[in-house]
């Protein structure tokens, strides 16, 4: 226990957006572990004001180029819910399938990309080029198909064009959409492929435990990312579910003493959001080849490793894209048209809830009788998992020095926490840029 | 002769345009590897690098004084300095706070005063350094950016459109939004994406700016008579991606 460590980790890397790591240990004793968060506040709710309601999605979308669908999802309910639209059936598979799309796409991104050079002891993905070629062009193909996938829904992935309140502005022809699920069977190869690299490389996930709270959208009829009620999880397996309406009642937004960061608690000092969040709140709801998939990587709820949550991830690639192929053939079956947008029946507030690949995303606004809006709330997934972050080192920290672990050790430790929150810090709404004292 | 090197760079963005660089697929960016050399790219890379770099791709806008000195040293260590994506270029959609005055108030509240939330007009990076080269829209066209890429390489000038996105609808046969009931601003909108949002059914919200001066009289005119919108809303529309230029046009 002689562990004298001083770690400072500015902008760590691998990350979306910026974040920073502070931890002081001397002799064995922490004196100093903080998760900061530098990033420069954008101020989207405020802009929003005086925008009609066919612009704010195309406005808040900008809020984070990673989970732009997802936003752009939860900010089109919102605005639905303040004009009391409810949109077809057809409308909604749509988007079921765009946001499935999403989290194929991030996920691959964030667990080949972003994780595994960690597994692989590599400190990026372009080394592995030379080394794991077949593994990186895999990953490529599958972050294509996914990219593909959400473009023919929503016209593309990155600001995606085509979700607007009332329904979907432009549809894809049966074709194309027959063509998308001939492109998703001829990728099963590469993701039982990557499956096994998953599995092989699951042995280097780090151990570590703290049970919490976990927050998640849950649904009685599918494993919810699109739509649901809000859910909560506590380790005992407690479960409570909440209106999105009463979003700011389960999200707690505070200030705390030392800094000017806004924090989320629920029902206890933190809690968890992301793939594990879901994993752990809707288990019972994962299709077949998904449970399989858990199964086969050693993934049972409720796991309390923060690290597994890049596995809960894989195991929702498996879902999403069996998920979609079962959306497609219902669209399929029955016929893809243009439908006209829906109307607004009335003018007032409204929020809306989806799961983005980080976790459970609010979205709220209201709306003045021209259809003019009047202000917005967002509440960001990484926002909600900052205090979890912490509360995480808090507990890590003195058990790698109990263990003996080096600085560099402990700030790899440290580092792949942070990733495997998959935070996405420019989503910087609520962000307080803080700095705090040395 | 050794690979050039390249690097990206970002600042107040949503780093969309940085994800845009990872939609190449497996054939287009293993190419592209093949012939450049990425050196530092933090969001997706730990790899750092002190050594010249041929060409930095930096995204996001010039918000904070204290940003500055980054966005110097950037300059100083890149040979060519590419302004990537719109925030970079004019500052995008961060600038429709520009024209507000309470915007920390009204998301911070109490908290606004904190020295730490400072946050003065978003501005394009060129109001800090200088750019050699601008890759335009909200998200870039990850295509336009391999044309930039390969004309230096080449040794050539990019060439970057300015004319209006109504080019390149009629181009595509998409019918125009005006004829469908809604509104656009593809008319004074800076073409070279290919015109995506009126394909998708939804108006041109010129997230590459505007043309070259841009006639916005007639553009509000149009507003008026054809889409139905009151002269505020029609004054007010252009705001959203091109506050900026807005400003500096009037």
């Amino acid at each position: 226990m002689t562990t004298t460590a001083r770690i400072r980790v500015d902008h760590v890397t691998r990350i979306e957006g910026h974040g920073n790591i502070v931890v002081n240990v001397t002799d064995g004793v922490v004196e100093k572990c903080e998760w900061q968060v530098p990033e420069a506040p954008r101020f989207f709710e405020a802009m929003v004001r005086g925008r009609h309601y066919s612009e704010v999605a195309r406005i808040t979308s900008r809020i984070c180029g990673i989970c732009s669908v997802g936003h752009t999802l939860a900010s089109v309910k919102a605005t639905e819910n303040a004009l009391g639209i409810e949109v077809s059936e057809q409308s909604w598979k749509l988007r079921e399938l765009l946001k499935h799309a999403e989290n194929v796409d991030s996920h691959v991104l964030h667990v080949n990309i972003l994780v595994a050079p960690d597994l692989l002891g590599a400190p990026s993905v372009f080394p592995l080029v030379a080394t794991h070629g077949d593994v990186v062009a895999r990953a490529l193909r599958l972050k294509r198909l996914a990219h593909e996938w959400g473009s023919l829904i929503g016209g593309r992935t990155t600001h995606p064009t085509t979700i607007v309140p009332g329904g979907v502005a432009a549809v894809p022809t049966d074709k194309e959409l027959a063509a998308l699920k001939a492109q998703m069977v001829a990728a099963v190869p590469d993701l039982e492929a990557t499956l096994e690299t998953v599995k092989a490389l699951a042995p280097n996930v780090p151990a570590f435990d703290r049970p919490t709270e976990y927050l998640a959208l849950s649904n009685d009829a599918k494993y919810a990312l699109y739509d649901g009620q809000v859910q909560s999880l506590l380790p005992d397996g407690t479960k409570q579910r909440y209106p999105v309406a009463d979003y700011k009642r389960v999200t707690n937004e505070y200030v705390v003493p030392q800094s000017t960061a806004k924090y989320t608690r629920n029902k206890l000092s933190s809690y968890a959001a992301g793939a594990l969040a879901r994993f752990n709140n809707n288990f019972d709801l994962l299709g077949p080849e998904a449970k399989k998939v858990a199964q086969d990587l050693g993934l049972q709820p409720i796991c309390t490793n923060p690290y597994m949550n890049t596995v809960a991830q894989v195991v929702e690639i498996v879902e999403s894209v069996y998920g979609a192929l079962r959306l497609i053939d219902e669209l399929l079956d029955a016929g893809l048209k243009l439908e006209p947008l829906v109307e607004p029946t009335k003018y007032g507030s409204g929020a809306g809830a989806t799961e983005v690949p980080r976790g459970i995303l609010f979205h709220e606004y209201g709306y003045d009788t021209e259809g003019m809006c009047l202000g917005g709330n967002c509440i960001i997934p990484t926002n909600q998992n900052h205090a979890s972050i912490q509360d995480d080192f808090d507990k890590l920290v003195p058990e790698l020095v109990a263990q003996d672990k080096s600085e560099k050790e402990m700030e790899l430790a440290l580092e792949m926490l942070v990733r495997s929150y998959d935070p996405c810090v420019s989503c910087s709404t609520h962000y307080v840029d803080v700095k705090f004292v040395r | 002769m050794s690979k050039p090197k390249v690097a990206f760079f970002d600042f107040t963005c949503c780093e969309g345009c940085q994800i845009e660089f990872t939609n190449y697929g497996d054939v287009a960016f293993l190419e592209l590897l093949k012939h450049v050399d990425v050196v530092e790219f933090r969001e997706a890379m730990s790899e750092k690098t002190t050594d010249p770099i041929d060409i930095a791709f930096v995204e996001g806008s010039f918000s904070r004084e204290s940003d500055r000195a980054r966005l110097e040293s950037v300059r100083k260590r890149a040979n060519v300095v590419i302004a990537y994506g719109q925030c970079a270029t004019t500052a995008g959609i961060n600038a429709l706070k520009n024209h507000q005055k309470d915007y920390k108030e009204f998301v911070y509240g109490d908290d606004a005063a904190q020295p730490n939330l400072d946050s003065q007009k978003a501005l394009p990076i060129s109001a800090a350094i200088k750019v050699d080269y601008m890759a335009f829209g909200c998200p870039v066209n990850k295509y336009e950016v391999l044309q930039i890429v390969a004309h230096l390489l080449h040794g050539k000038e990019p060439v970057i459109p300015n004319y209006p996105v109504c080019v390149e609808c009629k181009r595509r046969e998409t019918v125009c939004r005006f004829d469908e009931g809604d509104h656009c601003m593809g008319q004074v909108a800076r073409a070279g994406c290919a015109a995506p949002c009126p394909a998708g059914g939804i108006p041109c919200e010129a997230c590459r700016g505007f043309v070259d001066q841009p006639n916005l009289r007639a553009l509000e005119k149009v507003l008026v008579e054809r889409a139905g919108f009151s002269q505020q809303r029609a004054v007010e529309k252009a705001l959203m991606f091109t506050a900026n230029s807005l400003e500096a046009t009037r």
